[in-house]
């Protein structure tokens, strides 16, 4: 890979945010915690985490919409967090914990979030899905019981075209009533 | 061989087939495992695609390409209308021009940066709405219909209410999240794999093979899509980008991933067409509408068509209705769920309304009267049919005890109203064919080329072939998604799921009775006599040998039978209808629209599986919100640039939107014995009239073009 010295919007951005003020420039390896393993990626100071995650690591479940990042196909948690891979640089996520919606499944075994989707079926043709189960995993974490408002605000960072709002509202009520 | 009866088992004997299953792919899909065609790896590539919404290019530079790192290929469109010495003449802004493969996303977009394209800008006209400025520029032509029916003038003349508006619905776009496009790979320099984001598996093989550029034997190309991310209506063709896909995949010599930058998914890959009308109206002072005068236009891009099937349902004895289409420069139109039906609902149902309100009378009132005395070819159902969806839509929704009429409503701040509307649909099942292999352990295999756009395919072929042998859902396994498959019909038009259930059903009987056959040889009973029930093959209660056993008896090979259809005996039909209604609040002070309630009544046949089928409703009801309230393809007319076009600005609603959402199927015995007919189009057509409706009842004035954004209102407000 090319070396590049295009300055990115982004540094500036890390920098403030980490209290780094190394200047990156060109390819650089890094360590990222993904799913609870260290894995080495090689980026540039404009790599997105959603194009590490899904180029570099095989985790296609975070999707990539070609959009300017506010749909939340590509949500992920990072330290817990739902965020935005595709607006995030992947040089943020360095020395976080980043889960992507992979963890959520072993084998059979599967998160609640995700079997309450299929319960309710919360699904159609399945693309915004991954996205929608992290934001929805995230935000039971951090709102054990939320009410049926609560809800619906807390997971309007997700768009879904196919329209599967009420099954996702349901799979989130229920799972806030039983405690997720 | 015993004959077997084709027909769906009685409707209390089904434990599997028309039951709420859960669907098979839910896991795969919602736990991130399931593959699109997006997430095949390849070199990545960025389309060059034109700023310009008419123009001419005079020419195209590659040479910088190669001072920029990471580039593998790179691909021209070839031309499109060759004159002279101009490659393109481009019709709509986001044409796409050129395409460059990339190692990174990055480095393909510094690569479609660095061509250098020189074009010569052309007029151009992108306003929708402006039969005049149109007509002014020779950009408006008659459509395709001129109609008159009885005596239009005389009727209006001597009716006891006429009422006259003008009514609008604008263009909106497909929007599929997973953009059009595909990851191909080259097996040699004659075989190609193509993983393509399609509604049409089976149908997109040989365009592929035929494009001058790839120039290969069919048989030699393979499409798979196990899964697709949206299509509605936008997904049957290769497309020119897939081919330069491939294209690109052969210079590269590497597989390539081709997918649409959201700006061109939205712009250049599929648009539902506006409409707008100058209607006339006349009823009976009892509400029977008598007369209809129509004049419609609209814009289905470059081609200057216009929406037809108006008026829509209901067909007054005497009606008018002439057409101007308006050529535009905008992305094309492809068939958008429900082709033309939601824009005719919206420029039918929303002046029913109105005429209701100029009688003084209840709307239900007005439609209940009027489907029984329709005197065209539109009703799908019986009138009884639909008179009784509406009386149990307005139950669910307490409408008789809700409804006031306009400005009537008690109400302060926020100002409440109800709508409604109605609709029609065909959903016929496709053609389509699949084969099922029984193995010799009795476990069950089933292919076809088909595709699951999100209505459960799969799923629901499971149920009916598990159904048909007695065994579990988790003893068949479903293969679907490759054009290797026994072909089966594109997934438009409300076709699939009564054109895979035909064919898969008739073919697990053949299978049964052929396994039956060989049950009686073995056992020597008569195989008439013969059912399976789950675990065992049975004779009049008594247990002849199990299912195991039974399939044993068809020797190492096992056995495949092939199913077609469709067939007209009984499995599948056609015909549907549905009303739906809406109890919102608005906000006039800024014109935001609240859903409190939303009500949809449906009739589909035989029901395969209600969880999926409900799902399909909900669905729709939610993209009814969208295009009812907020969603809008917006064309600058000073820049001919579609300026909404991402997710940010084309606002789709989001899941605290909706409000509460009510769906009921219409399902007594008859319904159930008519066979298996199409859901996903119907559901999508009434609810923006309903919206809009319900709105004019909450706000005392009619807000005339769809979607019914809050300045629109603000206006229609102000204005009254």
């Amino acid at each position: 890979m090319a070396a590049t010295a295009v300055a990115t919007r982004g540094e500036p951005a890390v920098a403030a945010q980490d209290g780094n003020t190394n200047v990156v420039s060109g390819a650089k390896e890094i360590t990222l915690n993904v799913n609870g393993e260290d894995r080495k990626v090689t980026v540039e100071p404009r790599t997105s985490l959603l194009e590490v995650l899904r180029d570099q690591l095989g985790l296609t479940g975070c999707k990539d919409l070609q959009d300017i990042y506010v749909d939340g196909a590509d949500t992920v948690m990072i330290d817990g967090k739902a965020t935005y891979a595709g607006t995030t640089f992947a040089l943020q996520a360095e020395g976080k914990k980043i889960r992507t919606v992979e963890s959520l499944r072993d084998g059979r075994s599967i998160d609640p979030v995700i079997a309450g989707f299929v319960k309710h079926d919360g699904l159609q043709c399945g693309y915004c899905t991954p996205g929608f189960v992290v934001a929805t995993r995230a935000f039971l974490e951090q709102n054990p019981t939320a009410s049926l408002e609560e809800i619906r605000k807390g997971l309007g960072g997700n768009v879904c075209r196919c329209g599967t709002y009420d099954g996702i509202t349901k799979c989130a009520l229920e799972l806030a009533k039983g405690g997720a | 061989m015993v004959e077997l009866k084709v027909d769906w088992k009685p409707r209390d004997e089904n434990t599997v087939f028309h039951h709420p299953i859960e669907r098979i792919d839910g896991v795969e899909k919602a736990s991130g495992f399931a593959k699109y065609s997006t997430d095949y790896a390849g070199l990545h590539t960025r389309l060059l695609t034109s700023p310009h919404a008419h123009a001419k290019i005079t020419s195209i530079d590659l040479s910088p390409l190669k001072d920029v790192a990471g580039v593998k290929a790179a691909y021209v469109f070839p031309q499109r209308a060759p004159d002279g010495d101009t490659l393109f003449e481009i019709n709509w802004e986001g044409t796409p021009i050129a395409a460059v493969a990339a190692e990174t996303p990055a480095q393909a977009a510094q690569g479609a940066k660095a061509i250098k394209i020189e074009y010569e800008v052309l007029d151009h006209f992108v306003d929708e709405d402006d039969l005049e400025a149109a007509a002014a520029r020779g950009l408006s032509k008659p459509g395709r219909r001129e109609s008159v029916d009885g005596d239009p003038d005389a009727a209006i003349k001597n009716a006891d209410v006429v009422h006259k508006g003008h009514y609008g619905i604008h263009s909106i776009t497909h929007c599929c999240l997973e953009p059009h496009g595909s990851t191909c790979a080259w097996n040699g320099d004659d075989k190609l794999d193509v993983q393509l984001s399609t509604q049409n598996v089976s149908g997109t093989g040989g365009q592929f093979a035929g494009a001058p550029e790839i120039g290969i034997d069919a048989a030699n190309v393979t499409v798979n899509c196990e899964y697709i991310g949206g299509g509605f209506g936008s997904k049957f063709a290769a497309d020119e980008w897939g081919i330069a896909c491939a294209a690109l995949a052969k210079q590269a010599g590497r597989p390539v991933q081709l997918h649409l930058g959201r700006r061109a998914e939205l712009g250049v890959a599929g648009s539902r067409p506006s409409g707008f009308a100058d209607v006339t109206i006349a009823a009976k002072s009892d509400g029977t509408i008598v007369a209809w005068d129509s004049h419609h236009w609209g814009t289905n891009g470059i081609k200057g068509g216009t929406v037809s099937q108006v008026p829509y349902v209901i067909q007054p004895e005497h009606r008018r209705v002439r057409t101007t289409g308006i050529v535009t420069n905008t992305g094309p139109a492809r068939a958008w769920r429900a082709p033309n039906h939601p824009q005719a609902c919206a420029l039918t149902c929303t002046v029913i309304d109105d005429l209701a309100a100029a009688l003084g009378m209840d709307p239900l009132d007005v439609f209940l009267k009027n489907v029984g005395i329709s005197t065209g070819s539109q009703l799908s159902n019986p009138a009884e049919v639909y008179q009784a969806e509406m009386e149990t839509a307005a139950e669910l929704m307490d409408w008789r005890g809700k409804w006031k009429g306009r400005g009537q409503w008690d109400d302060s701040g926020w100002k409440r109203g109800l709508g409604m509307a109605l609709h029609t649909w065909g959903g016929r099942a496709g053609g389509g064919s699949c084969t099922i292999k029984v193995h010799p352990d009795g476990t069950v295999e089933t292919f076809a080329g088909t595709q699951d756009i999100g209505t459960g395919t799969r799923t629901c072929i499971a149920q009916v072939v598990a159904e048909t042998f007695g065994l579990p859902l988790s003893a068949v396994q479903v293969n679907i998604g490759s054009n290797k498959y026994p072909p089966s019909g594109p997934s438009g038009g409300s076709t699939t799921i009564g054109g895979v259930s035909g064919p898969h059903r008739r073919a697990a009987i053949d299978a049964l009775g052929r396994i039956f056959d060989k049950v009686a040889a073995k056992y020597d009973v008569d195989a008439a006599q013969l059912s399976a029930d789950g675990e065992n093959v049975v004779a009049g209660g008594k247990t002849v040998c199990t299912w195991r056993q039974a399939a044993g008896l068809l020797g190492p090979m096992g056995l495949e039978v092939m199913g077609e259809g469709p067939k007209n005996d009984g499995l599948t039909s056609a015909g549907v209808g549905g009303v739906q209604m809406v109890d919102l609040s608005v906000d006039p002070e800024t014109g935001r629209v609240r859903i409190n309630k939303y009500v949809a009544v449906q009739d589909i046949g035989t029901i395969v599986n209600h969880q999926l089928a409900k799902s399909q409703v909900l669905g729709a009801m939610i993209q009814c919100i969208a295009y009812g309230l907020s969603e809008e393809r917006i064309m600058d007319n000073a820049s001919g640039r579609f300026i909404n076009a991402n997710l940010r600005d084309y606002k789709l609603p989001r899941i605290g939107d909706i409000g509460e959402l009510v769906v009921e199927f219409y399902e007594p015995d008859e319904q159930y014995n008519k066979g298996v007919v199409g859901l996903g189009e119907p559901p999508v057509i009434s609810g923006g009239a309903a919206i809009a409706n319900a709105v004019a009842n909450a706000i005392g004035v009619r807000v005339p073009v769809i979607p019914l954004t809050p300045k629109r209102i603000l206006d229609a407000l102000a204005s009254a």
